[in-house]
């Protein structure tokens, strides 16, 4: 991560729902082929921070460009770069391991030729040749969620968004999942994940930190750790959590 | 019972919480009945008629100017013979022809009575009711005229109503007992099940079940709110034809009332029956669309008339609560007549509400399988 | 006495088997936690705990009552929190907690010194809609009607699941107090360093127990060597290690890498020297306890290996 080109530039981006501000002013950089930990408490504004980056929920005011296209014009082209996951949903359960590939290779739009190929390439990768005509719901969650990464990235998008791809996955496959994420930042793809587990946080080159709608801290773990004056992740978290913890129940 | 109080008042601020919804479930039934009501009831304004005089006396002049002059008709054609009724019918151009019989005044001076045959399109029956019914109130009128004249006292002009193309003729009042039938078997039924199968859906009925509270209680106090919903919702719709559609209301409203719980309890039964069988909302509402509400719709004989239907559906159709309860409601509402006479369908109303009941009480499961 | 036991407890869906012929017992009063993954069988173990579902061999036998006999009983004696949200989101705090409270033949007065410390939290929003609520707040609302007819027995599913960090850790300085006022508490939950926190614990994996006892015991039979790597190079560390003739096991661990070896007689110079020949010169490595997590995965390669 040598590489100073920003593929995500956010500058005051602000959501008000009613009174209620969720998302209050923040601002950063992403870069290419970082791995971008997004941390903050339930309710912090994490969610809908993420909604405005991909192009699913308008801005109130401030400035956003994910892969240089803007959030407020151009969600249609953030859409074709970029990829998506979400814990809670992502493949269909009652398709085939090939079928859900195969729907979302055809709805990014790739050839009947490239969808053939991507399908054999990603069964042998993920070793679920077997599996193939089997149906997703039939699979174990951890072999879902490193099938649903690998399908949100079929269509080489630069960024992909992970929205607490492990929860409730067994230490060993959460394991094996994040050297799926390694390996795509590698290949130069960005990577900007949320998470609840703090072990996690520390697999990422940046997190930043949001409380009640703003970002509160934004570095590399070990810096952050140093400037908390902590001995792990989840002690930066719950001091800065804590902070405001007294104003909102 | 303070529990149960509790779990009902819970179900009460759900559905008035959701007060979307229960506008929808109150004005739903109201929309219906005014889009029944005005799609069946035109307003008669110059129906064109035509006229076989075989007598061509004083008395057929006057009544055929009677009912020119009142408005409601427009003289299309005299014309010779029965034969080309048909013919005027399948054009179009006439509604109804007035028939005299020959000697009309001459056996009315002589016999005291004469008859006027009205033959009426009843392809569309509604307007074929109206028709005749207008055009022998105004016959009777002209008999009332001639009769306080007194020159001829007691004489009798017998209008004979002849349909042609719908014999049989369903009367304009027919859909109310119809619809009402309807919205119970709706609300009870689709709203019952949709309301269990969403606690399933959610998780709660998992602490629910880990409660001390039986599974009947649950149901039952799930089910309440809208047992008095639908029927509030008969009520509204019975006063709108009421007052409105002016439509006749005969019979007794005590047998009513009673008639109409039992109906509600049946189809109650059923709705829970759904709920145990279904597991999420949209199972339960497809079920209760296709396996209760078309079946109400089609088989009741609430739009179509069963005795046309083929034999399997016929036998089918005495399966249907609403069938039953259409029969007895059209025997209160329209008839008059009281519990001597429509004895057996509520029997046969009151067995098919314990048979759900029974079978849905057994399926109801004190466990999550 | 024990609070729950149970025998040989096994469960099928049709062909699968969602728990394997399970045996535990819970003591009074305990805070024993179930450690799993999604998929072990939890949610399965406690519903058959809970009278909800019917077990197809085994036994299970809590306050001294049987599940399928005595379910009436149990039901009145068990305060259940099962992992999806069970709260009514159209109702206000207040009408949850008194709908609950109803439903258990109680009332909120009567039983209030039971929550009284985790509701003060969210009683100034008792008017407010529980779809309204922070997560947080959520919990403590749902733990509060699970309490509210004063259970002898707990039964929380997954109760910190998709919480946050600090959520989490208030969650259990909640269920510490309970434990003191004697309530016997089962917990579930796939976030291993909330093991610690119980009294006992069993790992469960695939429907069958990989262990189970306190979280220090079961740290202790950990016999292997443990070795902690920290560098900046991280990922070519892991990527070094895992082609390193002698490794067992390489796993990113937070901020450093667990890694053990095949042998017992080894320097931890030797993995030093291994990795700065790989150009990772700036490691740290070191001989370090393991966690709960690491022997949760070490159990977990075993039963592999075994099948």
């Amino acid at each position: 991560m040598n590489n100073n080109k920003k593929v995500i530039e956010v500058s005051g981006l602000t959501k008000r729902f009613g009174n209620f501000t969720a998302v209050d002013k923040i601002n950063f950089d992403v870069y290419e082929g970082e791995i971008f930990g997004f941390l903050g408490a339930n309710g912090a504004g994490k969610t809908t921070a993420m909604k405005m980056l991909t192009g699913l929920l308008s801005p109130t005011s401030g400035m956003a460009l994910v892969a240089g296209f803007d959030v407020y014009k151009q969600s249609e082209q953030i859409k074709m770069n970029i990829g998506y996951m979400s814990q809670k949903f992502s493949l269909y359960e009652d398709l085939t391991v090939a079928e859900n590939i195969q729907f979302y290779a055809g709805i990014y739009g790739l050839t009947d030729k490239q969808i053939k190929e991507k399908t054999d390439f990603l069964l042998h990768k993920l070793g679920l040749e077997d599996s193939r005509n089997e149906l997703i719901k039939s699979l174990p969650l951890g072999w879902k969620q490193k099938l649903s990464f690998s399908v949100a990235i079929i269509h080489d998008p630069s960024i992909v968004f992970l929205d607490e791809p492990t929860g409730g996955v067994d230490p060993i496959t959460r394991r094996q999942f994040w050297g799926l994420i390694y390996e795509a930042a590698e290949n130069k793809r960005t990577i900007f994940v949320t998470t609840h587990y703090m072990d996690e946080a520390e697999y990422c080159d940046r997190i930043s930190i949001m409380v009640d709608g703003r970002i509160e801290a934004l570095d590399s773990p070990s810096k952050l750790k140093e400037q908390f004056n902590s001995k792990s992740m989840n002690e930066v978290f719950i001091q800065l959590a804590r902070k405001n913890q007294n104003q909102f129940v | 019972m303070r529990t149960f109080a509790n779990f009902i008042l819970k179900e009460v601020y759900h559905i008035t919480r959701d007060w979307r919804s229960l506008l929808v479930l109150i004005c739903i039934p109201i929309i219906q009945l005014f889009l029944f009501g005005y799609a069946i009831r035109t307003e008669l304004n110059e129906a064109e008629i035509a006229v076989i005089d075989h007598s061509k006396d004083y008395i057929t002049q006057e009544i055929t100017n009677k009912l020119i002059s009142s408005g409601y008709f427009k003289l299309n054609a005299y014309i010779e013979n029965e034969n080309q009724i048909e013919h005027l019918f399948k054009n179009g151009s006439v509604k109804e022809v007035v028939i005299f019989e020959p000697h009309f005044a001459k056996k009315l001076e002589k016999e005291g009575k004469a008859s006027i045959m009205l033959v009426a399109d009843a392809s569309n029956p509604n307007i074929g009711t109206l028709v005749t019914s207008y055009t022998s109130s105004i016959i009777r009128t002209y008999q009332l005229e001639l009769n306080s004249k007194a020159i001829k006292a007691n004489t009798l002009i017998i209008p004979e109503v002849k349909m042609l193309f719908n014999p049989e003729l369903k009367s304009v009042y027919m859909f109310v007992p119809g619809l009402i039938a309807l919205i119970l078997m709706l609300v009870s039924a689709l709203m019952t099940s949709i309301t269990i199968t969403r606690e399933k859906e959610m998780g709660s009925m998992e602490v629910l079940l880990v409660s001390p509270l039986k599974p009947q209680m649950i149901i039952i106090g799930k089910v309440v709110p809208y047992v008095v919903i639908s029927f509030f919702n008969s009520l509204t719709v019975l006063a709108l034809s009421i007052l409105i559609f002016k439509i006749p209301f005969e019979g007794s409203f005590l047998l009513f009332t009673f008639e109409s719980v039992l109906f509600i309890i049946t189809a109650l039964a059923l709705g829970i029956l759904i709920s145990t069988i279904a597991n999420s909302q949209l199972a339960a509402m497809m079920m209760s669309l296709g396996g209760l509400l078309m079946p109400t719709v089609l088989l009741s004989g609430f739009i179509y008339p069963v005795e046309n239907m083929p034999l399997v559906l016929q036998w089918l159709s005495y399966l249907i609560p609403a069938k039953w309860f259409l029969i007895i409601l059209k025997g209160i509402m329209l008839k008059g007549l009281g519990i001597e006479q429509l004895w057996k369908e509520t029997l046969i109303l009151l067995v098919m509400a314990l048979f759900y009941i029974a079978i849905s009480t057994r399926k109801l499961k004190i466990r999550l399988e | 006495m024990n609070a729950v036991e149970v025998n040989g407890l096994t469960k099928y869906y049709g062909e699968k088997k969602a728990i394997l012929s399970l045996s535990f017992n819970v003591n009074d009063g305990e805070l024993f936690g179930f450690i799993g993954p999604d998929g072990a069988g939890k949610t399965t173990l406690f519903r058959i705990l809970t009278t909800l579902l019917l077990p197809n061999e085994g036994y299970a036998r809590i306050l001294g009552k049987d599940v399928i006999k005595d379910f009436k009983f149990l039901r009145n004696h068990i305060g259940y929190m099962p992992g999806r949200f069970s709260l009514y989101m159209d109702l206000t705090v207040e009408e949850n907690l008194r709908f609950f409270a109803s439903i258990f033949n109680t009332t909120i007065e009567e039983n209030y010194h039971l929550i009284k410390d985790i509701y003060v939290q969210i009683e100034p929003f008792k008017k407010r809609r529980a779809g309204n609520l922070s997560g947080g707040m959520k919990q403590k609302l749902a733990l509060s009607c699970a309490l509210i007819h004063k259970p002898q027995l707990l039964v929380l599913d997954e109760p910190t699941t998709g919480v946050d960090a600090v959520s989490r850790r208030e969650f259990w300085e909640m269920l510490q107090r309970l434990k003191e006022q004697g309530i016997t508490i089962i917990v579930s939950t796939p976030y291993m360093d909330e093991a610690i926190l119980c009294d006992r614990i069993a790992l469960i994996q695939n429907g069958s127990l990989l262990d189970i006892d306190s979280p220090n015991d079961i740290v202790a039979k950990y016999k292997k060597r443990l070795l902690s790597v920290e560098t900046s190079l991280k990922h070519l560390a892991i990527k070094s290690l895992e082609n390193y003739e002698h490794k067992v096991s390489v796993y990113p661990f937070g901020d450093s890498i667990h890694y053990t070896d095949i042998r017992n007689n080894f320097e931890t110079a030797d993995i030093k020297d291994y990795l700065v020949s790989k150009g990772i010169v700036d490691c740290k490595v070191v001989e370090i306890e393991a966690g709960i997590e690491d022997v949760f995965m070490s159990l977990m390669k075993e039963r592999e290996h075994e099948q």
